[in-house]
């Protein structure tokens, strides 16, 4: 069994940054074992609120869809509370609502799970977990619900094809990705939802929701030996063994690709990029400090002064990566006039290219390490950020010192690095561009 | 060496039991210039949160201006005397901050999120920008393309947003409420940098705002640092704040909106009173726990009865906001589902509306809606910015931050009896406008041309 014990935020923010010494209840320790069960867990003990927090994660994103069953993942998790251990879905939920509990589920590329906030005195906690180990452990998927829930995905699906920014998402992601998972529509698409059964979805559950796929990240309230016997109990019903089917490797885009689609829309949205990087990537730091400069930093980042401060073209300009286990996308994207379009796409793609090649200034380097650096603490500053890294480490498989490492990380990055990283893995000659309300050429 | 010592204290410092945390109450003080302060200590993170709070939102805007308030947001970023343009958000971020500002219909603010030891630096700049902006028509002229861009993002290209926004102009005729916070199209095309400074010379005062600031610090020391900042800065005389009451309503107000969808959706909303007197007024936690059986949980009656039993609607919520300076409304919006009319899912939810008037709400019910609103106190102090949000929107709205408790201990006592009342009492078709978005194919709506011969694009 794995027993690990690492003290993280107190000693790195109180000593080494010169904050105050007094600033211990910042402290962020995280204990890791594995469950009898197989799971994973990450356990910060806090007692400063009667509250609990806790999610479970399963490898059952949207990178585990297939062509032929597209939004199977998505169905699957959204189902596991709408009926599970002979509890019909208003039975689960009247059991949470009455303890003032609150659960919900997520879905993301890599993972797929739910997340439970209760009070933490017995009375509140108890049925809070009891149902969320049902829901977890015993999804009836009772065939009404299935075929209820089928019919508002598919109004949804229908609704999103008419919307300019859910055009473009999906447009964008098929563009970078191809037939990778990570290019399929995470909630699916009309005709495919429309053949899934009530079979599909259980074989998925019991093929994905596995205890040795499971991590359990558990922050707040109870102690070491109650949060121990928490995730016995949410992962000891689950199916042991989680099927190895690799996902194929993520291609970089052999050459640029161009697509506008015609919207009725005031303002055209533009999207551009390619796969980024991985998580626990060899270039991330330098990569994510970089971004900062580029379109990260707000107000202080070359796209957003370029775009809006200098020229009015549009409120919101971004970049972003978005690391994953495979290479996730990196984006930049914006939304302007229509008769700006073809302006706002030029001062993008002009100032990607000046990045590239130019690297961060001195200034740049030094004001994009400072917000990140001594911002620090604002990322782990409540119980729902902390839960919310304990899923990620333990989803990626991150180091326990990765919240302790993150701020000196960051430090050593050079402006040489974040260069030579840009160079190496955006290509602004081999760029998707996807422009949604675009004038007509 | 040093930093191995201090590790191991802050280990051990952390294996202690943490005392006193009890939730401490917030402190207040007026400055002699009127500027009120109020310190919330939570000392549970080394993290502080500072907001200003201006009492000026769009309900004090004009018609022909509208939009003026959240210009004049934007413009709050673009240069102090000593300050220059984009210095203010360089400073604070330069200093691990996040920072942003939000402009409603009651009141715009401003807010910075810092490690503890940064406060001075948010309350230096806040104070600097309270009293010596410099509104240049150079940045004006940027700054208001931008603000049309957030229009046309937020609102013209949103469905929803173009009917809540309808809805509003349908409900009000005379209350300011009745134009959006954004502002119509044609006053932001319209609007001057003289507009906006005089909305600042009119409402930037320091005994127009309040400054929150919440988390790791000690109070003593924040209005120290407050008046050192803030108290050089001279109250102003403000202007008159007429009542702008909203003229009876007597008639059910119906209005449709078309727009490139794919659902339809409804929008229903009847006037009601907010709170005004947090101890002495009932009706307004009535209707607050009136909304909460309706929708504030998936057990509870609409989600229950449309999307499930009945299948009628695609989503249903219920919703009514008793903090307020303005009139109230409560609400209702849903989407049907794929082969409902929206005439049929206005029936169900009358029909459902129609029950609890003639049959009440259980105990059962109204105790879930309860034990959620318990166990709230506690989540939302794991948000220090959450904390200071709620005390800004009390002391805004007039009510008071000391009065937090007292809603909560309120809605507690909530009797059914009371819901029943309150939904009999105001939830009835004189009073009510109902929007509907009738959705258009994306084809049918012809794009607007751009000019010919801009674009040379490959």
């Amino acid at each position: 069994m794995l027993n690990n014990f690492k003290n993280l935020w107190g000693a790195l923010l109180a000593c080494l940054l010169v904050f105050s010494v007094t600033s211990v209840n910042a402290g962020v320790t995280i204990q890791s074992w594995q469950a009898k069960s197989g799971a994973k867990v990450l356990f910060v003990e806090n007692h400063d609120l009667p509250m609990l927090d806790v999610a479970v994660h399963f490898d059952a994103g949207s990178r585990r869809d297939i062509p032929k069953r597209l939004g199977r993942a998505s169905l699957t998790v959204s189902m596991l509370q709408l009926g599970a251990g002979g509890l019909s879905e208003e039975v689960i939920a009247k059991r949470l609502a009455d303890v003032g509990a609150q659960m919900g589920a997520s879905f993301e590329p890599d993972r797929a799970g739910y997340s439970l906030r209760t009070l933490s005195s017995a009375r509140e906690r108890e049925p809070a977990l009891q149902v969320l180990a049902t829901v977890l452990t015993a999804p009836d998927f009772p065939e009404t619900v299935v075929q209820r829930e089928k019919a508002r995905v598919i109004a949804a699906l229908k609704e999103a094809a008419t919307q300019p920014a859910s055009i473009a998402d999906k447009a964008f992601s098929k563009a970078i990705y191809g037939a990778h998972p990570y290019g399929l529509p995470a909630d699916g698409e009309v005709e495919m939802v429309a053949k899934l059964t009530r079979e599909d979805l259980l074989n998925f559950y019991q093929l994905r929701y596995a205890a040795a796929s499971a991590v359990v990240a558990i922050m707040g309230d109870v102690t070491r030996a109650e949060a121990g016997a928490i995730a016995e109990r949410l992962t000891t019903g689950l199916v042991a063994e989680v099927a190895c089917e690799d996902i194929p490797n993520v291609e970089p885009l052999a050459k640029a690709y161009s697509e506008r689609i015609a919207h009725p829309a005031s303002q055209a949205h533009i999207l551009i990029g390619a796969p980024g990087m991985k998580r626990g990537d060899a270039d991330y730091f330098a990569l994510y400090l970089g971004n900062y400069v580029l379109g990260g930093g707000g107000f202080d980042s070359r796209i957003l002064k370029e775009i809006r401060q200098k020229r009015g073209l549009a409120y919101s300009a971004y970049s972003y990566f978005a690391p994953l286990k495979q290479e996730g996308p990196f984006q930049i994207g914006l939304q302007t006039k229509k008769q700006d379009a073809d302006t706002a796409l030029k001062v993008a793609q002009e100032t990607l290219v000046r990045f590239i090649q130019e690297g961060p200034s001195a200034a740049e380097l030094k004001q994009a390490k400072n917000n990140i650096i001594l911002g620090f603490p604002l990322r782990i500053d409540s119980n729902a950020e902390i839960l919310n890294y304990l899923g990620v480490i333990g989803v990626y498989d991150l180091p326990l010192t990765y919240l302790d490492d993150f701020p000196r990380q960051i430090n050593q990055v050079t402006a040489r690095e974040i260069q030579d990283a840009f160079k190496r893995r955006v290509h602004p000659d081999r760029l998707v561009t996807v422009i949604v309300g675009a004038p007509e050429k | 060496m040093a930093n191995k010592l201090l590790r191991y204290l802050c280990v051990v410092g952390l294996s202690l039991p943490l005392t006193s945390f009890a939730a401490s109450e917030a402190q207040e003080k007026i400055l002699p210039n009127g500027l009120k302060v109020i310190v919330k200590e939570d000392h549970r993170a080394p993290v502080v949160v500072s907001q200003v709070w201006y009492r000026a939102g769009s309900m004090d805007e004009s018609n022909g201006t509208t939009g003026v308030a959240h210009v004049l947001e934007h413009m709050m970023f673009k240069g102090t005397q000593s300050v220059p343009s984009g210095e203010f958000s360089k400073r604070i971020a330069a200093a691990g901050g996040r920072e942003n500002a939000f402009t409603n219909r009651d009141h715009t603010a401003y807010f910075q999120t810092l490690e503890k030891s940064k406060l001075e630096l948010a309350l230096k700049l806040e104070a600097d920008r309270m009293h010596n902006l410099v509104l240049s028509d150079q940045e004006f002229t940027k700054e208001i393309e931008v603000v049309r861009n957030e229009r046309r993002w937020r609102t013209d290209d949103k469905p929803h947003g173009l009917v809540y926004e309808q809805f509003m102009a349908a409900a009000f005729n005379a209350h300011p409420y009745r134009w959006p916070v954004i502002g119509w199209m044609n006053d932001l095309e319209q609007m001057s940098t003289q507009d906006a400074r005089t909305w600042y010379q009119r409402w930037y005062a320091p005994n127009n705002a309040v400054l929150v600031v919440a988390g790791d610090v000690k109070a003593d020391q924040v209005f120290r640092l407050a008046q050192k900042y803030f108290g050089p800065l001279k109250a102003k005389p403000l202007p008159l704040r007429k009542l702008q009451a909203e003229p009876l309503q007597d008639g059910t107000r119906r209005l449709t909106v078309k727009a490139p969808a794919k659902l339809p959706y409804l929008l229903m909303g009847w006037k009601a009173p907010v709170l005004r007197d947090v101890v002495k007024d009932s009706d307004p936690y009535a209707l607050e726990m009136l909304a909460g059986v309706l929708s504030a949980n998936a057990a509870a009656r609409l989600p229950q009865s449309l999307v499930r039993d009945s299948r009628i609607a695609q989503d249903a919520d219920a919703g009514y906001d008793s903090v307020q300076r303005g009139p109230g409304l409560f609400m209702i919006d849903a989407t049907p589902s794929e082969g409902k009319t929206v005439a049929e899912l206005e029936a169900a939810i009358r029909a459902e509306l129609d029950k609890i008037k003639r049959d009440g709400v259980t105990e059962e019910e109204l105790n879930r809606v309860k034990a959620q609103v318990i166990a709230s106190k506690v989540y939302q102090r794991d948000s220090v910015f959450y904390q200071g949000m709620q005390i800004g929107e009390m002391e805004t709205a007039g009510l008071g931050h000391r009065h937090i408790d007292t809603r909560l201990e309120k809605l507690k006592a909530v009797t059914a009896a009371a819901v029943q009342a309150a939904a009999k009492l105001y939830l009835v078709d004189d009073q009510l406008t109902v929007a509907v978005l009738d959705p258009q194919p994306l084809e049918g709506k012809k794009p607007v041309a751009p000019p010919k011969g801009l674009h040379h694009g490959s």
